[in-house]
């Protein structure tokens, strides 16, 4: 009975390097969640229908009573940066929902008897969520392009300013990755993550300059990381001091990537 | 004697306080199906989660196929399919892209893929629902899908977490029938269930688990034999003479009446005699049965007798 304390069972299946089959287990799991994304229509909706409206209500309803705080400078192109960041931060929240599902729906206990890369669960969420958001930010700049958006830098510059959004998008998701594997459902997940989400987009400088807010305010959105982003972001779509802001953004985005990533992976792990 | 395929040694599972599985020993040999029974909250799906990697146990051992299922884990999960009680399928996905998943998920080469996924929609009966989104499966097609779902990568020992719970009777019958196909296909296979009809259909053996650990084992005939006397079962033509037959045939052995309220039931030790004894005993008293029947006890008696409580007590705890 050899077998016992030598198992020498010849391998079953092809070997590749851990870090190869990371990667295309990662894949596959993003296939499934796109795949899935496609089919599941209401969220298509939520994540396109949804932005387009508060760009035709910020353009059109606000914008002609909000002062961008920049001579001559139309509300739309200060607008615009913040629909962006709106966007992929309610994306986040998509992010929670879908991984609180996994986990209800017993498909997370299914994924954790398969000799699959652990990290895949989260990575192809990551992935699928990067794509969606890729998919949905190009929505938006085409709708900005017909309100009246435009750029005042260069095309690099507005480059650099989507791909820190993007990064931004998938450090910020992480957050809400904890928030769906700590509720007890998908509804949980999302009602818990809203209060969030109002307190970084809704009370941020994402729609209105801060000049006109309270200084208690002004003083929370110096630091807050959707403000930071937008300050940013305007810095590479407008114009003004570079370098600053967006060097702030980037410690947010590491910071994010640094201090919740590791928590989430670990609740991940412990997760039933 | 050969190494079991499935092995727990004193497994133990404490959540805090609480223990939901105390010292555990089971041992399935290759190409045997082990029925663990018990009713809900039993600690049945804490042992199988342990045995499948997805808990750590808090003391004790399990190897799959020699394999230590805490420290070996993707060794087991190599070798090991699960299909729970909660159907875990992909709604969005249809049938096959579900089983397309699970072959990429256990690396399967690539070319194989496609190919097993529609051999197992056949096998399964779900070739023609193959390609719509599972969400529009029936509860009994989801069940099979998760099945095959579990066998995709021909895993040589399988775990089947209550595989009919909640299914309608024709759901179920179909269930056992797949089940008893892989059972003949030589499957190494742990089953739990709350239906005792389930285990003795399907189960080589069954162990009885109650408050997370094991009350008795054996073969179905074994535990009935071990705990259970046989029965005698005499159905009246009129159910007004009940009493009096029951009063009459405590003399033989200890009288219940039927379910039905038609029937009086004697415990019996030695079922020979005692036939004759009962016999005798209504002739002389005048009474006519309508029938007559000599039984084993079900496993229902047996969990009775063995828990003080019926396997279907709690269910709802």
């Amino acid at each position: 009975m050899a077998a016992v304390t030598a198992p020498a069972v010849a391998p079953l299946i092809e070997r590749k390097s851990k870090l190869g089959y990371a990667v295309a287990d990662a894949l596959t799991i993003a296939w499934r969640n796109l795949k899935g994304m496609s089919r599941t229509p209401e969220i298509i909706m939520f994540s396109t229908i949804q932005p387009i409206i508060f760009v035709l209500t910020f353009r059109y309803v606000f914008g002609g009573s909000i002062d961008t705080g920049i001579p001559g400078l139309p509300y739309v192109d200060f607008l615009m940066p913040g629909v962006f960041l709106q966007t992929v931060a309610f994306g986040a929240m998509n992010t929670g929902i879908g991984l609180a599902d996994d986990l209800h729906k017993g498909l997370i206990e299914r994924f954790r008897s398969l000799p699959m890369s652990r990290s895949a669960v989260l990575a192809g969420r990551a992935l699928s969520d990067l794509v969606r958001n890729s998919g949905v930010v190009v929505l938006m700049v085409a709708v900005g392009y017909l309100v009246g958006f435009r750029i005042h830098t260069n095309v690099g510059a507005f480059l650099a300013a989507l791909l820190l959004l993007l990064a931004f998008s998938v450090a910020f998701s992480f957050i809400f990755a904890y928030i769906g594997m700590a509720a007890p459902s998908s509804e949980a997940a999302q009602a818990g993550s809203f209060p969030i989400l109002a307190l970084l987009v809704f009370a941020s400088t994402a729609f209105a300059p801060a000049e006109g807010m309270p200084g208690w305010l002004q003083a929370y959105n110096d630091v807050q990381p959707v403000s930071v982003m937008a300050k940013a972001l305007r810095a590479l779509m407008i114009g003004g001091e570079t370098a600053a802001p967006v060097l702030h953004a980037v410690l947010w985005i590491v910071g994010l990537a640094v201090v919740v990533m590791p928590i989430t992976v670990n609740k991940y792990r412990r997760a039933a | 004697m050969e190494q079991p395929a499935i092995l727990a040694e004193g497994l133990e599972k404490r959540f805090g306080d609480v223990a939901a599985v105390v010292g555990v020993d089971l041992a399935v040999p290759e190409g045997t199906v082990l029925g663990l029974l018990g009713p809900n909250g039993a600690g049945k799906t804490t042992i199988v989660r342990m045995l499948t990697t997805i808990l750590k146990p808090s003391a004790g051992k399990g190897t799959i196929l020699g394999f230590d299922v805490a420290t070996q884990s993707d060794e087991v999960r190599e070798r090991i399919g699960l299909a729970g009680q909660y159907a875990a399928v992909d709604d969005n996905l249809t049938g096959r892209e579900n089983l397309i998943m699970v072959g990429r998920l256990t690396h399967q080469p690539r070319g194989g893929i496609v190919a097993r996924a529609g051999e197992l929609l056949e096998r399964f009966g779900i070739a023609d629902a193959g390609d719509r989104p599972a969400k529009t499966y029936s509860g009994g097609m989801r069940r099979r899908l998760d099945l095959a779902a579990a066998l995709v990568h021909r895993p040589r020992v399988l775990f089947l977490d209550e595989p009919t719970t909640g299914l309608d009777p024709a759901g179920r019958l179909e269930l056992w029938t797949v089940i008893e196909e892989l059972v003949a296909d030589g499957a190494t296979l742990l089953l739990t269930t709350q239906y005792l009809e389930e285990a003795d259909r399907l189960a080589d053996r069954i162990v009885v688990i109650d408050h997370g650990g094991v009350i008795a084992q054996g073969t179905a005939s074994e535990l009935k034999r071990e705990l259970g006397n046989t029965i005698v079962e005499v159905v009246l033509a009129d159910p007004s003479d009940l009493d009096a037959a029951k009063s009459l045939l405590g003399e033989v052995g200890p009288t219940d009446l039927g379910d039905d309220r038609r029937s009086v039931q004697v415990k019996v030790l030695d079922s020979g005699p005692a036939v004759l004894d009962v016999v005798r005993r209504l002739d002389e008293a005048g009474l006519a049965p309508t029938s007559l029947k000599v039984r084993e006890p079900s496993l229902d008696d047996v969990f009775l007798s063995l828990t003080g409580h019926s396997a279907t007590d709690d269910e709802e705890t």
